[in-house]
């Protein structure tokens, strides 16, 4: 008998996320969903509509404005045999738990010898261009990634989000996944039906190429399959790599890639200075320095609070163009 | 028939108010030798004594079973000891030995032991109220009856994110005790001039259940815990009980010249006065349960046992270097 063949259909990256926190709750009564308008509404994002109708309100639970509060019994809850995904609607609001996440859930087990385990999820939101100003547009993603004892996961399509929140969930430790806002509704791609994990710490390579390395993350993994498509007509044959954790970091593959290519961006939504486009530029000039044909270049969001005004705005956030531009003149084009 | 249930229920009565002398003088006992040892420079970092408020930790204690959670402080050391901590594990984690608790790794402050329900003590004031309401939301949840307390002093009624717990533990109905010990001082400064209002108040406004309770009578804040533990385990949600002490030492040994924030004549009144072994032990003469020699002798096996617990952690090896990177991530 051949195995029945697995479905793959196209769904947007909130429904892969979806799907995958459904299949999750099917499979372990002790996961729980706590936050701010998570059940009837589904989120002011609607990603988890309809998941109330399935498992109630015992598991998908809609708490007080109060994300240090939810989050800190995330903690405990963890600890004590559930397994929360706790929901920050806006990434920005992660300013309010960071005791809980950094000073808590990140440090227990450590503290506690080994003793203690806070298997939890923390999913925020990140990314701008929604005209949401300054409080509700950043992308925080470089903090958790800077606190020992987090994780961190960045997806960029519906197939990684739904593997790699499948594999948070599962995780025995305090995981950070941050969902770009943009994304749920206009990135579409193939997601196979049931049960598939992809591990953190494995980079994929979202195009091969010969000439740069484009490291991507979350929805700058599209401007830079956006600006490889541009070089690909003046004769520039770019690889975008995507990290899709930037805690645990797969170095290999972002050394090997820019070791093949010689050349190397890294596009990063966050703001440009201290961030994660530091790290990686690091990482890669400290592994493939004899390889390269010049410095490592970074692309990250203008260091400034996050505009109202859509042209100010705009101007904040890396584009193809850029990409391609600063591409071209490391490429001698 | 009703006779020997008494006699049982008396013989039982007896067994817990001696044990709770006892434990108390663990407490004592244990701090004072933890003031030795830093004193003369064999412990690191820093030594926040639980000392005059030992009956808040015991009396709370003894109303929960070995499975009940607990979330403690940077003055932990009594909850931890009243909850089943062993003393030798407990020294050895206090100077960083790797047959501490914590392999060395958390320190005085971080205290952690499944074993006996300690969800660990925290070093940011405040840090373990969610902790604890999210342990009596998996006991609910699970079913299991466990009841969780969450032990704090008066210093963070300051912090938010206690009322955001306590809002969220009425709302939910959580069998979570929050236990705030007041023993007059947020490190150096007095309660008077950090916290505003009634501090009652804080928890009857969420409607909890909330009851000022003598925190030098052992006997007192045991009865008062186990009708609010007996509650909650019920399904009737939390409870606050504000438990009136006071710190003999200072905010930590350091802490010696305190004239600039409180009185000599203070400290002697509730020393002389007001200590709760003291009263405890009077009262168990009183009752004819123990002599003075009966309480001699419980004082001086606690000595040798906590002389014996120094010496297993001061001989004890520190932990491997390598030892460094293990236990970031489970």
């Amino acid at each position: 008998m051949p195995e029945a063949a697995v479905q793959v259909r196209e769904l947007t990256f909130g429904e892969a996320i979806r799907e995958a926190l459904a299949e999750e709750m099917r499979r372990d009564s002790r996961i729980v969903l706590l936050g701010e308008d998570v059940a009837e509404a589904g989120t002011t994002f609607k990603v988890l509509k309809g998941l109330v109708d399935e498992f109630g309100t015992s598991r998908v639970i809609d708490t007080p404005i109060s994300e240090p509060g939810f989050t800190g019994l995330g903690v405990g809850a963890a600890m004590t045999g559930l397994r929360p995904i706790v929901d920050i609607m806006f990434g920005d609001f992660l300013t309010l738990v960071m005791d809980q996440v950094v000073n808590q859930a990140a440090k227990v087990h450590y503290m506690s010898g080994g003793a203690w385990k806070v298997p939890m999820v923390v999913r925020a939101t990140m990314g701008a261009t929604r005209r949401s100003a300054a409080q509700h547009s950043q992308s925080l993603h470089a903090w958790p990634s800077h606190v020992p004892g987090l994780k961190v996961v960045i997806p960029s399509t519906p197939y990684d989000a739904k593997g790699l929140m499948k594999t948070a969930i599962r995780d025995d430790n305090p995981v950070v996944f941050f969902e770009d806002k943009i994304s749920y509704t206009k990135v579409k791609g193939p997601v196979p039906e049931g049960d598939y994990t992809i591990p953190f710490g494995v980079a994929d390579i979202k195009r091969q190429g010969r000439d740069i390395t484009l490291v991507g993350t979350s929805s700058m993994v599209q401007v830079a399959l956006g600006a490889a498509a541009m070089l690909e007509e003046i004769g520039i044959s770019a690889e975008v790599v995507d990290p899709r954790t930037t805690w645990p970091l797969d170095e290999k593959t972002l050394i090997e890639s820019a070791k093949k290519t010689s050349r190397a961006i890294v596009i990063d939504e966050g703001s440009f200075r201290y961030g994660v486009t530091g790290e990686i530029a690091s990482v890669i000039a400290e592994g493939a320095f004899f390889d390269l044909d010049g410095p490592v270049r970074r692309i990250g969001a203008t260091h400034v609070p996050i505009p109202f005004s859509p042209p100010l705005e705009d101007a904040t956030v890396p584009t193809e163009r850029q990409v391609f531009e600063m591409a071209r003149t490391m490429c001698n084009k | 028939m009703i006779t020997q249930t008494k006699q049982a229920a008396g013989v039982d009565r007896d067994a817990l108010v001696v044990r709770m002398y006892r434990q108390m003088m663990a407490i004592r006992l244990f701090e004072e030798r933890v003031n030795d040892l830093y004193t003369r420079a064999l412990m690191p970092g820093l030594a926040h004594l639980y000392i005059g408020e030992e009956a808040v930790a015991v009396g709370v204690c003894e109303a929960l079973t070995r499975s009940d959670y607990i979330t403690s402080t940077h003055r932990g050391h009594g909850h931890c000891l009243a909850k089943g901590a062993a003393p030798d594990r407990m020294f050895a984690e206090l100077l960083g030995k790797k047959a501490g608790y914590c392999k060395g790794k958390g320190g005085s402050m971080h205290i952690a032991d499944p074993a006996t329900g300690n969800l660990g003590a925290n070093a940011i004031v405040g840090g373990g109220a969610g902790i604890a309401t999210g342990a009596a939301f998996s006991a609910k949840y699970l079913g299991t009856k466990q009841v969780s307390v969450c032990f704090f002093g008066e210093g963070a009624l300051g912090q938010g994110i206690l009322y955001e717990e306590m809002n969220l533990a009425q709302l939910w109905k959580l069998p979570v005790i929050y236990a705030c010990e007041n023993n007059l001082y947020n490190e150096y400064t007095h309660c008077s001039e950090s916290t505003a209002g009634d501090m009652l108040a804080r928890a009857t406004a969420f409607g909890i259940a909330a009851e000022a309770v003598d925190g030098q009578d052992v006997r007192a804040v045991h009865a008062a815990a186990s009708a609010f533990v007996e509650r909650a385990r019920a399904g009737e949600g939390p409870g606050f009980l504000l438990l009136n002490t006071y710190r003999y030492r200072g905010h930590h040994v350091g802490d010696i010249a305190r004239e600039y924030y409180r009185q000599k004549q203070e400290e002697q009144f509730w020393t002389s006065e007001r200590d709760p072994i003291t009263l405890h032990g009077q009262w168990l003469i009183a009752q004819g349960t123990v002599d003075q020699a009966g309480l001699d002798s419980i004082t001086s096996e606690i000595a040798s046992e906590m002389d014996r617990a120094v010496e297993f952690a001061v001989n004890a090896p520190y932990p491997d270097v390598s030892e460094v990177g293990e236990d970031v991530y489970a």
